[in-house]
């Protein structure tokens, strides 16, 4: 069976212009709402405390709310999590609020939270605390574990190919990370360690992608030895695109299956590796070859037109 | 086709069986009664978010460790300038390491400093414009909070001990924080309290000259403190709080205790009854005799659980320390005196503590979501690649095996993103095949006869997989490296499923279709 013909022949590097276009407005747009409408910073990064409590019925959120205020909690989110017995509360740290004190919260809450239910008997799922200091830890060593596979990817391509094929692949991660930032600017969707991690995995498949890309330009140099760069990218792109789809299209049956059987925590997880393979793929091929095709005329290199 | 190496056969399978005897215990969901004990016998070692308990990030507060040694030292100053018949204005701490001396004007400061130096080798003294000032060295002061830190871990581990929780995991991190977890735990918050408290435990006798309405309104005499007994407070009624004006000094602390336990007084309430070793014995002894009719204040972390009256001088080194207990308050209260007071207070920076339940339900749906998806992409590449696509499945299948044997033979904790990761793995796994296949499809398009596409198909793959794969492994160890808790746990499973994707991709698939076709003449791979 072929999904992909093997004579396939589609001039990706004539496209790429219009191709620039959509990645640069999509960056735009990305970058545009992380500056003006920023992160929704989960526990992790911003502190506070998360309780998950189950009723035995569906939770009376309303009552839960006047509960909680009448203990000072006025300012607690409540909100339904996966399922109309399960919620979460959210508390956000009190700047000047004692750190171990906060973690004592969960007991105060479930004294009031308890009689609510009629029968039965509310569980307490599990709770997290994070105090302000490790929030701003995971936050630096969240950005320093990105910046830092950017650097470890810049050496190794840099070795195993040449630099202007780093330069390439670097800056279609930095792409691939801006626009999934981006997604969780626009959506305001909880940006939690999770989310890290995926955008962490989404680097990684991008990459593997890339590789795959630029180890098929590097064999058509030598087979096709005096052709311009162009026709040896594009014959590179067409020649891996069967796989290309392939790979992506078992990696989203995965995560379909994930996103609707895996539960809340991994359904953002697999929600953001989706949009990541979209655009892990995307950037493989209009921003990581066209990069080094760009640099080779900037340069003066062997091209026609 | 070219030939696969014997020794390269034996390697493979090899890893194949032992990987299958160390994974099977954990698919079958535990060891079976028949199964031989000389086999491995570990399953995956679960992480707290599958198992459900609790995890804590603690901070030792190690300034105040120095705090109080530079406390202790004003009062080894004072007995030495007694002893040294050294006259003296006033001696206090300031700042955190340093013990001011103010000596009257006629004074020799040079004596003192001699004196200081002599006594007090391990700190540094000098003079000062209206006496002298002796300091804590660095090397002392890098020491002491090292100290603090490490006896800390030695008294949470022997109170978690005596807690009763199996497999716990103590471990110092950075310079001053203790990482703790606590697996399968019923009741985090009690544990908790139990971890945080400092439970130093001081008597300390009532200034009954003190004048108790003027400290209340803030002027506290210099050598007094004002604290606080709390009564009743049992069963959810409103305790009832009594300020007490005491001796700042403490006259007797709970580091002399041999022993301490749960009891009951004459009305049923529980009460803990400590004994103290000899040493402490004799000085309770001197202590009760020597202020016989006064009341003396019995501390525990800056709270006044009663002050009794001495009626008579008290030997043989046991007392009662009574404040309206539940049981299980009493209960933990004997654990944390017998295991000894932290060096330092503890603060919790991080908390996680995840339910039984949640955690079973996380296994479920994570196992439910990944058989699911894996079956999908089995599937997949039987119908889209045929044959080399079922070859390139049973790989996969073992690259789990694999993935799941390693886990459990290293017990590195499989956490929620860590089944995350393993669906990952089949993700990069089967790319590997896919690579491989296409290229043997492309060599065959080129007219190759199968056996020679075969060849080429793997040579020119090699290549592509390694480098997407040390690339890919490169981010996996990154993220293992900043990562914590749960996110190490999808690195581990990631850097170990990326290794054995190579081995299964490029030479488990090879050896099955050398051994698959060598013997025979074949027209048409099916791919």
């Amino acid at each position: 069976m072929e999904l992909i013909s093997s004579k396939l022949n589609i001039d990706f590097v004539g496209f790429r212009k219009w191709a620039y276009v959509v990645s640069l407005a999509t960056l735009l747009v990305s970058l545009g709402f992380l500056v003006t409408k920023g992160l929704n910073f989960g526990l992790d990064f911003s502190g506070g405390a998360v309780m998950q409590l189950r009723f035995p019925g569906p939770a009376p959120i309303g009552e839960i709310r006047t509960a909680l205020g009448r203990i000072g909690l006025g300012a607690a989110v409540i909100q339904e999590f996966g399922a109309p017995e399960e919620i979460l509360i959210r508390l956000h740290q009190e700047k000047d609020a004692k750190e171990h004190e906060a973690s004592k919260v969960a007991q105060k809450i479930m004294d009031v939270v308890t009689p609510l239910a009629t029968t039965g008997k509310v569980e307490l799922r599990r709770v997290e605390f994070v105090g302000p200091q490790v929030g701003r830890e995971l936050t630096v060593n969240g950005i320093w574990a990105v910046v830092y596979s950017w650097l470890a990817i810049l050496i190794y391509v840099g070795v195993r190919f040449e630099f202007r094929f780093a330069f390439g692949a670097v800056l279609a991660l930095v792409h691939d990370v801006f626009i999934t930032m981006g997604f969780f600017a626009i959506t305001q969707k909880e940006f939690s360690l999770v989310v890290v991690a995926a955008i962490l995995t989404i680097i990684g498949y991008s990459i593997n992608d890339t590789i795959v890309v630029f180890d098929r330009i590097r064999d058509e140099t030598k087979r096709l030895r005096n052709q311009p760069l162009e026709t040896i990218i594009n014959e590179a792109v067409n020649r891996t695109l069967s796989r290309t789809i392939i790979t992506a299209l078992t990696v989203v049956l995965v995560l379909i299956a994930l996103i609707f059987f895996g539960g809340e925590v991994i359904h953002d997880f697999a929600l953001t590796l989706l949009l990541g393979v979209v655009v892990g793929t995307w950037s493989s091929i209009y921003v990581a070859s066209p990069i080094v095709l760009e640099w080779e005329r900037w340069r003066g290199g062997k091209t026609s037109s | 086709m070219r030939q696969f190496p014997l020794w390269k056969t034996i390697l493979s399978i090899g890893i194949v069986l032992i990987s299958m005897l160390y994974s099977l215990p954990t698919l079958m969901g535990g060891v079976p009664t028949w199964w031989p004990s000389w086999l491995p016998a570990k399953t995956v070692y679960r992480g707290l978010d599958l198992q459900g308990g609790l995890y804590l990030l603690l901070n030792v507060e190690t300034d105040k460790a120095v705090e109080q040694a530079a406390e202790n030292l004003v009062d080894e100053v004072r007995l030495a300038l007694r002893k040294g018949k050294l006259r003296y204005q006033a001696i206090k701490r300031e700042g955190r390491e340093v013990v001011e001396i103010k000596l009257p004007a006629d004074a020799s400061k040079a004596d003192v400093v001699k004196m200081l130096k002599e006594e007090f080798r391990n700190s540094v003294a000098e003079e000062t414009p209206d006496g002298a000032r002796l300091r804590l060295s660095p090397t002392e002061v890098t020491d002491l909070r090292k100290f603090a830190v490490d006896q800390s871990i030695q008294t949470i581990r022997s109170r978690i001990d005596q807690f009763g929780v199996s497999e716990p995991s103590l471990q110092k991190q950075g310079e001053e924080r203790i990482l703790l977890q606590l697996p399968g735990l019923n009741d985090p918050a009690r544990a908790k309290t139990l971890i945080g408290r400092t439970a130093r435990l001081e008597f300390k006798l009532v200034d009954e000259k003190g004048d108790l309405a003027a400290a209340l309104a803030g002027n506290i005499p210099p050598d007094d403190q004002l604290l606080y007994e709390e009564r009743g407070g049992k069963n959810g009624q409103k305790p009832v709080r009594q300020p007490l004006l005491l001796k700042k000094r403490t006259n007797l602390t709970g580091d002399l205790l041999t022993d301490a336990r749960v009891n009951f007084d004459q009305f049923g309430e529980s009460v803990v009854s400590i004994t103290f070793n000899h040493q402490g014995a004799r000085k309770f002894a001197q202590l009760t005799g020597e202020h016989v009719g006064e009341r003396m204040a019995i501390v525990l972390d800056d709270k006044v659980y009663s002050a009794p009256v001495l009626r008579e001088k008290i030997e043989g080194g046991r007392a009662q320390i009574s404040g309206s207990f539940t049981l299980e308050d009493a209960h933990d209260l004997a654990i944390v005196l017998r295991a000894g007071a932290l060096p330092a207070p503890v603060t919790i920076l991080e908390e996680r503590t995840v339910g039984p339940t949640l955690g079973s339900d996380s296994i479920r749906q994570g196992v439910f979501s990944s058989l699911i998806g894996g079956l999908l992409v089995i599937l997949f590449m039987g119908i889209y690649y045929k044959g080399l696509g079922w070859l390139a499945n049973i790989a996969v299948v073992f690259n789990i095996f694999i993935v799941l044997a390693v886990l459990a033979a290293l017990q590195a904790a499989l956490t929620l993103p860590g089944i995350a990761g393993v669906v990952l793995l089949i993700g990069i796994a089967v790319d590997a095949n896919v690579l491989i296949i296409e290229r043997i499809r492309e060599e065959i398009r080129l007219g190759k006869s199968p056996f020679a596409a075969i060849d080429q198909g793997y040579d020119k793959a090699f290549m592509t997989i390694l480098d997407s794969h040390v690339t890919t492994l490169a981010t996996a160890m990154i993220l293992f490296q900043f990562g914590t808790g749960p996110v190490r746990g999808f690195a581990v499973t990631l850097i170990i499923g990326i290794v054995s994707s190579l081995f299964t991709s490029i030479t488990l698939t090879r050896m099955m279709l050398y051994y698959i076709l060598r013997n025979r003449r074949v027209q048409k791979l099916s791919l």
